[in-house]
């Protein structure tokens, strides 16, 4: 229901999506994950016939956003990032505001703003000013509004920004039901969020589609490589000018530094051949060095590792 | 079409509405043109409202970019324009929706200076012509600042810079007709310059003849300011 080929947006000189393309069907739940400024919001807004792209296409339920603007926003429900609301009108204008703009009959629109205020919980905020809500209540509105006009298609920017704990397991709740039956895709950056609500994932860095796939695919990925966690006491320059030597170790990240100068280190390795441990190799290295190797654990690739694996270097997923 | 630009003016209007704002500008306003016009009046002593029409341009010049400063700057300002533009509606409805609700609540304010013909036509005998004729030609001289307030404002982020800016746009146009202007122009661009001028045409209406040409001078300049906020929105999409 969305098809996103080749979209690229420049700002004057600087490009803030590079070349992106994916596509989401009924019934899925894709996060877009990604640090801030990585282009998340301006494909939304791109998504959402906000903003026109520099280069290729989106469409939406068979429209293109360029060409049927009218046609596209029809069919969304949309939550922009930040939230923003009239904030003299109250409540029930706004719902009332928002489900007159997408056409709901007048017959239905009682029912509808009824059930959105059940279903955001917003029933003892109704009669408000949108001004005097606190930001979880203003988000629930948001959504409510998003919501009203049971559109088949939603794009929700941040949706659980500003709730506390209780509130983002119902959101989150809300979002798998609806992508039952419709099309989502949202955005955010917060990790267990992605893992929990969204069929598929979506990563992004820098403008471009680093890392794609469900939640265990992107797991498996990382698991094509090694994860260490070394206590390592010795000189820190040195340890790791010879962890850049070895052309096993792809990767590694210090982590800190203990009292009495014990370093500890995340090193990512390319998994060695049969019959070869990276244990091993790693125990050799030290004492072929005459390093102080005083803790050495396997580390489990989590959601989190992939995310930084792929936002941080360079190469994208083959 | 016509039920989207309702939507758009009704929110609009409630928006006015919902804030001590347009509470304070209808009360600032009649109180500085009641002020100025009975200053004058019993001096002056007659029953008409000729000096409260020809007050008007000059008092609208800087209540009119006080309404129209929010139109678009604080949509902007807010992130709501957000929300508007990926709502299903045309660029033309939400730009006519806002004139309109902009000219409704103008009209409204106008029209409370109702308490002055009263007493006048108390006091006297005065000629409803010219004060019928006066209220439709300020009603037209208004909807032409407004349009004109309304682009600027669409090119504006700032709420303050909309307002001088559509100031002194407002103030050109306007004095552009009057006398001590055309002196310094050319003789041949005086015709144009005259038309041009918003007070010109103004002043004919006051007389209480409702002249065509002024009526489309002034439904010209409305709609080319529209036009020209229509294609401003619009170009969003050409960045």
């Amino acid at each position: 229901m969305i098809e996103v080929n080749g979209l690229v947006k420049r700002f004057g000189n600087a490009v803030a999506v590079d070349n992106i393309s994916f596509t989401v069907k009924a019934g899925e739940v894709v996060g877009f994950l990604g640090p801030n400024g990585a282009g998340k919001s301006t494909t939304m807004k791109i998504l959402t016939c906000f903003i026109s792209a520099s280069e290729g296409s989106a469409s939406v339920g068979g429209y293109d956003c360029f060409k049927h603007p009218l046609e596209v926003r029809r069919q969304i429900g949309y939550l922009p990032e930040q939230t923003p609301l009239y904030n003299e009108l109250n409540v029930i204008d706004y719902l009332s505001f928002i489900a007159d703009s997408h056409s709901v009959p007048a017959k239905v629109k009682r029912s509808r703003i009824g059930e959105m205020v059940e279903t955001c919980g917003l029933k003892r905020m109704v009669h408000k000013d949108i001004g005097e809500l606190s930001k979880g209540y203003r988000q629930r509105v948001g959504l409510a509004q998003a919501l009203i006009h049971d559109p088949k298609i939603l794009i929700l920017d941040e949706p659980t920004s500003g709730l506390d704990p209780n509130q983002i397991v119902e959101i989150r709740e809300l979002i798998k039901s609806l992508g039952e039956d419709r099309a989502v895709i949202l955005s955010t950056h917060i990790l267990p969020e992605v893992e929990v609500t969204c069929s598929r994932i979506l990563i992004i860095s820098d403008g471009s589609l680093v890392g794609e796939g469900t939640p265990d695919q992107l797991r498996k990925h990382l698991q094509g490589q090694e994860l260490f966690d070394l206590r390592i006491k010795g000189d820190k320059n040195e340890i790791e000018s010879v962890f850049l030597t070895q052309d096993w170790i792809s990767s590694h990240e210090i982590l800190g530094t203990e009292l009495n100068g014990i370093h500890r280190f995340k090193l990512n390795l390319i998994p060695p051949m049969v019959g070869e441990d990276s244990g091993e190799r790693l125990y050799d290295l030290s004492v072929s060095n005459s390093w102080k190797l005083l803790e050495m654990k396997r580390g489990g690739a989590t959601l989190e590792d992939v995310f930084k694996d792929l936002t941080t270097r360079e190469a994208g997923l083959n | 079409m016509l039920k989207k630009i309702g939507i758009i003016f009704k929110k609009e209007f409630s928006l006015y509405f919902n804030s001590a704002i347009a509470y304070i500008f209808i009360v600032a306003f009649l109180v500085v043109s009641a002020w100025f016009f009975m200053n004058g009046f019993f001096l002056i002593a007659q029953a008409d409202m000729r000096n409260y029409f020809q007050l008007l341009p000059w008092i609208f010049l800087f209540f009119v970019p006080a309404v129209t400063m929010r139109l678009w700057a604080e949509e902007r300002r807010s992130g709501t324009m957000e929300v508007l533009l990926t709502l299903p509606f045309r660029d033309v409805e939400i730009v006519v929706g806002k004139y309109l609700a902009a000219f409704a609540f103008l009209i409204l304010t106008v029209i409370l200076s109702f308490p002055i013909p009263l007493t006048i036509m108390k006091m006297g005998s005065p000629d409803m012509g010219p004060i019928i004729g006066g209220y439709v030609g300020a009603f037209l001289l208004g909807g032409a600042y407004l349009a004109i307030g309304m682009f600027i404002s669409s090119l504006c982020d700032n709420q303050m810079i909309a307002f001088i800016l559509s100031v002194v746009a407002s103030f050109v146009l306007l004095i552009i007709g009057e006398p001590f202007v055309l002196q310094s122009i050319p003789d041949t661009l005086k015709p144009a310059a005259q038309y041009l001028g918003l007070s010109s045409h103004f002043q004919n209406i006051g007389k209480g003849v409702i002249d065509t040409r002024d009526v489309i001078y002034y439904f010209s300049v409305i709609f080319v300011f529209i036009y020209a906020t229509m294609r401003k929105l619009e170009s969003r999409l050409w960045a």
